[in-house]
């Protein structure tokens, strides 16, 4: 910790460690210094000389975005002489500005507006002709109308230094400088839209959201991304039962403000035209046809109770991307009323052997906090910046403000290799080979977060951790897994050998493949998964019953389809790679559709398991989990404002699963399964890339 | 030679300039030439950084800043490489001296560039030199080589065995590389953008290394220095100005030209004696001392000391040295939208007043002066360069602003001569009549 | 992208001034240079002087589009440039780049329909006391009058390089 220095400013005595700069010292102690080019956590630009202050004893006001924190220093922030610079930059600002406020997008929420609102000029006194430039698209995502433009650089610095892409630059000199993108007339970049979030004008407009709405007219509702299994908190601007728009500009969530292209844009799968919307059963002729729900929920249940009775076998795919409440309060209804442990999941990471591996030690599972804050990383096998968006701006921000130290072992070539100390290449599943030649350099770390891919799992977790402890460093891990439930799925026992909280479940029923393989299978019950999309069941004819929000090439088989509500349509848990378990909140409802928590309550009432199973309230379920599900039992305001991280085992885990079964998809910026099938932004996007 | 000299000038850093193959490396060597490094290469670091002050030796490319205290910044015991950076950037309209001295004495400026590594230990020097003189460039990198080629430059000079290497190095159009840290970026390869500052060069200056970065006239200074003893430098000035300076006369003058003077040396002398009075036997109206950035001076603030502390006291600057001279045809309105339009042109762009402020301010001149401007543009025209005036990033925005309001205050009789549709009374046939 | 054998050498010789890697700082020397030869700040030259300083090719055109003397479209064989700031306009600048302007047909960055002239006004060149002055390529012209740059632009249009019109000695040694 640095040294406390004491400091005025307006007549306050202050303090705060050497070296914080005054803008900061002001702001945390509710002191506005305006500006546009100072952003927290990226390089100093000095450039928009909103934040001129009075300092004593120094002749000329001076910059407070660049200025540290002096003993003894006296600030002064609003003088008549600040207030006049305030003023006269505002002029010059608005002086080649359009005045176009009532159709900008920005408008209602434009740093520039409010700027002139508190400090700028009634009038304007500029009557020369502006400069104009056409406005440009620079992909399916980025607009750009250079008129607006106020060139404060933060969009350049968002993309160079936030997501280590540096697809954006400033070219020409003066009043005619223009940000350009990297591929002259268009970009080539992650599509992340940071540009577009941290642009403080409506300079940078989103393809999506452009000239929609007036953000006055959005309801705001904080809800954590359904793709892959970051967790980042999206807060969805909704209007008329319609999500416009996502981002995280209050930095409310776990993420901060970051977001990546599926958090910000890729909600639009939601309301794609093919979106299932009532139910459908199997008539005599053999065709999907629509029904209702009293009518679909009957067909399910007098036929799983049949199944049951004569003790025919089940085979249960639950999501991960269903909440957790769904998938505990699946697997006890497949459990404890249809008497099957035939239930599994795709698996996309080896985590059950992990939390073995780790059982009996303490902080060791690697929180999104930590890769902020911890000194050096080791990445395996895993494209981070690719598939993991968030986990990678995390460890690049470290980079960036406390030089962490990064190692990589990987196949191919990896953004992080760019700000690794140690870069090696090595094929998938050889990559332990790389570990002897880094030991040295591990050992000497304060300590490690180690992140590895589906190529390491089974024994060769176990011998990852044991090379970890073998440091003599604190190291803490994460196994890398594809979407936003995965993690919850395998803790909320979605696995034919283990119950919720990994005991083992006694008699291990059939895994997803084993499922496909049989030839007896009476019914096989589906939520939120395709298994047939590149498979076919061996069994002829069973009951196949698919919960699904798209008829999807396994709902295609199904003899009723059940449709489904989005993550974006419901309340519940989901627990991201990192352990950290958050909450959902319903944005909007899809006519129609029903979560898949109330569709399996509403199978169980309809078989007379009602009293078994109990309400199917999330928060109901979820007090259920507490008890049942160790590091699950963490106090509801906890994850109602945030993220809390569980350790769902401390003793060893009962039964070894079989490495052969977990397979990541490899999802990229651009792919997430199903919703990225239906997500028009995603496939525009896609194009666009192929086109070029 | 581009002019004959005047009696009335002090040649010391011109004193070659007349010689037959002044530029020749042996012109040079016959001449006292790498004498002052020998002298220097026997001399405590210390003991030349002190000569350096004690010669009472400023800037020249503007500022004014003393010299030796800038070298004295340097952390000469910093284990990272040390570097001597050469501003050659002349672009300051009405300044042609920087040229003078490398076309004519390369040798002096390679000596004094030499001298300034020996006094912080610095092993590599670069010449920034802008992209418009490039036959200087060609025949710095021969002077160069005649240096290396005797051993003057390289792994072990004058057999010292110390090192010290030399190079050229292009611009390409940009007067605010000729601000130090835009230098720096654009001798990195960047865009010419200002840097934060501090840390100044002497301590984070090329590739974030100590640099010492001087105009070419400053180091063209420091071989006499050396050579002769500060005392004999500091006597040639006046009070805290050490030496000579070479203004450069331009404008309304009869002999217009680059003349070595002693700092001090009165304006109107030097228009009326060395310059041979105002062109055409007309009347003086005003005189920008120090290059465009400087506040203009009416003919009545000339007779005035040309040093920098006696021009800053008159609320002008000493500058560049570039002289320029009006006689009363001249329109201080046209004066000034030439200057804005230079200034906003060369404005990089960075920093909001400077970069809106420069090109409004264009734009509401070139409409005034052409006769459609309203008496509150005058108040305007005031008000907006004040509005950039301390406020910039750089220095730019400021040398915009200061003449402009010096034009405005100072001349406000001829502003207002172009008020209501008047075509411009100083112009034969006005734009506006003529359309 | 090639270069010619004595661009190559230049460009060697520009690389090894700075330390090994510090390439970069070789960038606005080389497209200087490299303009002259390819005739302008082309995409082709722009994506392979930022390979060869180890930089993208948007780094590079944020610095080309920086500097005056970098052109994105190929000015004339032959560039044209006058000086209209403060000493020259003081001294007939302005009525000099006027001129051109009447005697070539073109205005400020315009090339002739053959590609052997172009016209610029340019801002101080740093030739003050000899004002006015007029650039053509890097060759500087001192104290120019209308008769002067009446012979040099005629004896341009007429095919002659600026060597063979000896009424008008340039004046950088």
């Amino acid at each position: 910790m640095a040294d406390l220095v004491k400091f005025t400013i307006d007549g306050i005595e202050l303090e705060a460690p050497a070296g914080t700069l005054v803008i900061e010292a002001a702001k945390k102690n509710g002191i506005e210094i305006p500006s546009f080019c100072y952003y927290e956590g990226y390089s100093l630009q000095a450039a928009c000389r909103m934040c001129l202050v009075e300092v004593e004893r120094m002749p000329k006001m001076q910059v407070a975005c660049t200025l540290p924190v002096g003993p003894g220093m006296v600030v002064r922030t609003n003088t008549p002489q600040i207030q006049a610079a305030r003023k006269g930059t505002l002029e010059f600002l608005l002086g080649n500005h359009p005045l176009d406020c009532p159709v900008c997008d920005k408008g209602g929420e434009c740093e520039l507006q409010d700027m002139v609102f508190r400090y700028g000029a009634g009038e304007s006194r500029f009557t020369e002709t502006k400069i104009h430039v056409d406005e440009q698209q620079w992909s399916p995502v980025v607009f750009y109308d250079a008129p607006r433009c106020i060139l404060c650089f933060r969009c350049v610095r968002a993309c160079d230094e936030g997501m280590g892409v540096g697809a954006l630059g400033v070219i020409n000199r003066g009043a005619v400088s223009l940000i350009a993108p990297n591929m002259q007339d268009h970009l080539n970049c992650d599509e992340c839209g940071q540009c577009i979030d941290i642009c403080p004008v409506g300079a940078l407009t989103s393809g999506t959201y452009r000239y929609q709405t007036r953000p006055w007219e959005m309801e705001h509702v904080g809800t954590i991304c359904t793709h892959c299994s970051d967790g980042c908190k999206t807060t969805l601007g909704v209007r008329h039962e319609q999500i416009m728009r996502g981002n995280n500009r209050d930095r409310s969530g776990i993420n901060g403000e970051f977001l990546c292209v599926k958090g910000r844009y890729a909600f639009d799968f939601y309301d794609h035209a093919e979106r299932l919307q009532t139910p459908m059963v199997r008539n005599v002729a053999g065709k999907l046809e629509p029904a209702s729900w009293s009518k679909a929920l009957e067909v399910v249940a007098k036929k799983f109770g049949e199944i049951k009775a004569r003790g025919g076998r089940f085979g249960i795919v639950g999501s991960n991307h269903t909440t957790n409440e769904e998938n505990f309060y699946l697997q006890k209804f497949a459990r404890e009323c249809l008497g099957t442990n035939n239930i599994d999941h795709r698996r996309t990471g080896d985590v059950t052997t992990l939390v073995d591996a780790l059982s009996g030690t303490s902080g060791t599972l690697a929180t999104t906090a930590d890769l902020y804050e911890k000194k050096a990383f080791l990445i395996i096998g895993a494209d981070l910046s690719i598939e993991h968006p968030f986990l990678a701006f995390q460890i690049r921000a470290n980079y960036r403000h406390h030089q962490a130290h990064v190692y990589t072992v990987t196949a191919d070539e990896v953004r992080e290799e760019k700000t690794a100390v140690r870069a090696i290449r090595k094929p998938r599943f050889q990559e332990f080979d790389a570990l002897p030649e880094l030991r040295d350099a591990l050992a000497a770390e304060p300590n490690l977060v180690i992140l590895f891919g589906d190529s390491v799992k089974g024994e060769d977790v176990r011998k990852l951790v044991a090379f970890g402890e073998s440091l003599g460093i604190p190291v803490s891990y994460c196994a890398l897994v594809d979407y936003s439930n995965s993690r919850g799925a395998i803790d909320m026992g979605l696995t034919p050998e283990l119950l919720p909280g990994y005991h083992a479940s006694g008699t291990p029923g059939l895994n997803v493949g084993e499922m496909l393989a049989a030839t007896d299978l009476d019914a096989f019950w589906v939520i939120g998964e395709n298994p047939l999309e590149n498979a076919k069941l061996s069994t002829k004819r069973p009951f196949v019953v698919v919960q699904d929000m798209f008829l999807t090439e396994t709902a295609q088989k199904a003899d009723v389809v059940l449709p489904s509500a989005s993550a974006y349509e419901k309340n519940g848990t989901v627990t991201n790679g990192c352990g950290e378990v958050q909450k959902l909140k319903r944005a909007v409802s899809m006519l129609g559709t029903k979560p898949d928590l109330e569709i399996i309550g509403l199978i169980a009432k309809e078989m007379g398991f009602a009293p078994r199973m109990g309400p199917w309230l999330p928060d109901t379920v979820f007090n259920e989990i507490r008890k049942a599900v160790k590091g699950y039992d963490i106090p509801l305001p906890a994850i109602t404002l945030g993220a809390q991280q569980t350790m769902p085992v401390n003793g060893r885990v009962g039964v070894q699963t079989n490495p052969d079964l977990v397979a990541s998809a490899h999802e990229n910026l651009f792919t997430s399964g199903t919703l990225g099938r239906y997500s028009k932004i995603l496939n525009s996007v896609i194009e666009k890339r192929a086109n070029q | 030679m581009y002019n004959s000299p005047s009696p009335l000038e002090v040649q010391v850093l011109t004193r070659r300039f007349r010689l037959p193959n002044s530029h020749s490396i042996e012109t040079y060597l016959q001449n006292d030439g790498y004498k002052a490094v020998e002298k220097a290469l026997g001399m405590s670091q210390e003991d030349i950084i002190n000569e350096v002050k004690a010669s009472g030796l400023r800037g020249r490319g503007g500022a004014g800043f003393p010299t030796g205290m800038k070298w004295g910044f340097v952390p000469r015991t910093s284990p990272k490489p040390k570097y001597i950076m050469v501003n050659g950037d002349e672009s300051e309209p009405g300044t042609c001296k920087d040229r003078l001295l490398m076309q004519y004495d390369p040798h002096q400026l390679i000596e004094g560039i030499i001298i300034a590594g020996q006094a912080v230990g610095a092993e590599q020097g670069y010449i920034y030199i802008r992209g418009e003189f490039r036959y200087l460039i060609e025949h710095m990198d021969r002077a160069i080589a005649e240096a290396y080629q005797r051993g003057f430059l390289g792994a072990n000079i004058f057999g010292s065995g110390k090192t010290f290497h030399l190079a050229t190095h292009s611009g390409a159009g940009a007067y605010e590389c000729g601000e130090e840290s835009a230098l720096l970026e654009s001798f990195e390869g960047k865009r010419g953008n200002p840097r934060i500052r501090p840390p100044f060069p002497a301590v984070a200056g090329a590739y974030q290394c100590p640099t010492i970065l001087n105009n070419v006239e400053t180091y063209c200074a420091v071989p006499s220095i050396i050579l002769n003893g500060a005392a004999h430098f500091a006597g040639l000035g006046s009070p805290k100005n050490g030496g000579t300076r070479l203004f450069c006369l331009s404008g309304h003058v009869n002999k217009p030209g680059v003349y070595e003077l002693p700092m001090g040396f009165n304006l109107m002398r030097m228009i009326n004696e060395v310059g041979g009075g105002v062109r055409g036997g007309k009347k003086l109206k005003a005189v920008i001392p120090g290059g465009s950035s400087c506040p203009v001076l009416k003919a009545d603030e000339c007779d005035l000391a040309m040093d920098f502390d006696s021009v800053a006291a008159a609320k002008s600057m000493l500058g560049s040295g570039g002289v320029v001279v009006m006689d009363e045809d001249t329109c201080m309105v046209k004066a000034a939208l030439r200057i804005m339009r230079f200034y906003a042109h060369e404005s990089c762009g960075w920093c909001i007043p400077c970069r809106e402020g420069t090109t409004w301010l264009r734009k509401l001149l070139q409409r005034f002066h052409d006769g459609m401007g309203t008496k509150s543009d005058i108040v305007l025209i005031g008000d907006l360069s004040k509005n950039m005036l301390g406020r910039t990033f750089c220095p730019l925005g400021d040398a915009a602003a200061m003449p402009t309001i010096a034009f405005v205050e100072k001349f406000r009789d001829e502003f207002e001569a172009h008020l209501d549709g008047k075509p411009c009374p100083y112009e034969k046939s006005s734009k506006l009549v003529a359309a | 992208m090639t270069f010619s054998p004595e661009l190559e050498a230049r460009f060697e010789r520009f690389l090894a001034k700075y330390p090994a890697d510090r390439k970069r700082s070789a960038l606005i020397p080389m497209l200087i240079y490299g303009q002259d030869e390819v005739g302008s700040i082309t995409d082709e030259f722009v994506e392979e002087i930022a390979k060869r300083v180890g930089v993208t090719p948007l780094e590079v055109r944020e610095v080309s589009g920086f500097y005056s003397m970098l052109h994105h479209k190929p000015m004339g064989k032959y560039h044209v440039q006058v000086c209209t700031n403060i000493s020259c306009l003081l001294t007939g600048g302005e009525e000099l780049y006027e001129r051109a302007c009447h005697k070539l047909g073109l205005g400020h960055k315009q090339v002739s329909p053959d590609g052997r002239i172009s016209l610029e006004e340019v801002e101080c060149m740093g030739a003050c006391s000899w004002a006015p002055a007029v650039q053509i390529n890097y060759d500087f012209y001192h104290d120019v009058t209308p008769e002067q740059l009446d012979k040099l632009l005629d004896g341009l249009k007429a095919g002659k390089d600026p060597e063979q019109i000896t009424e008008v000695p340039k004046v950088n040694c």
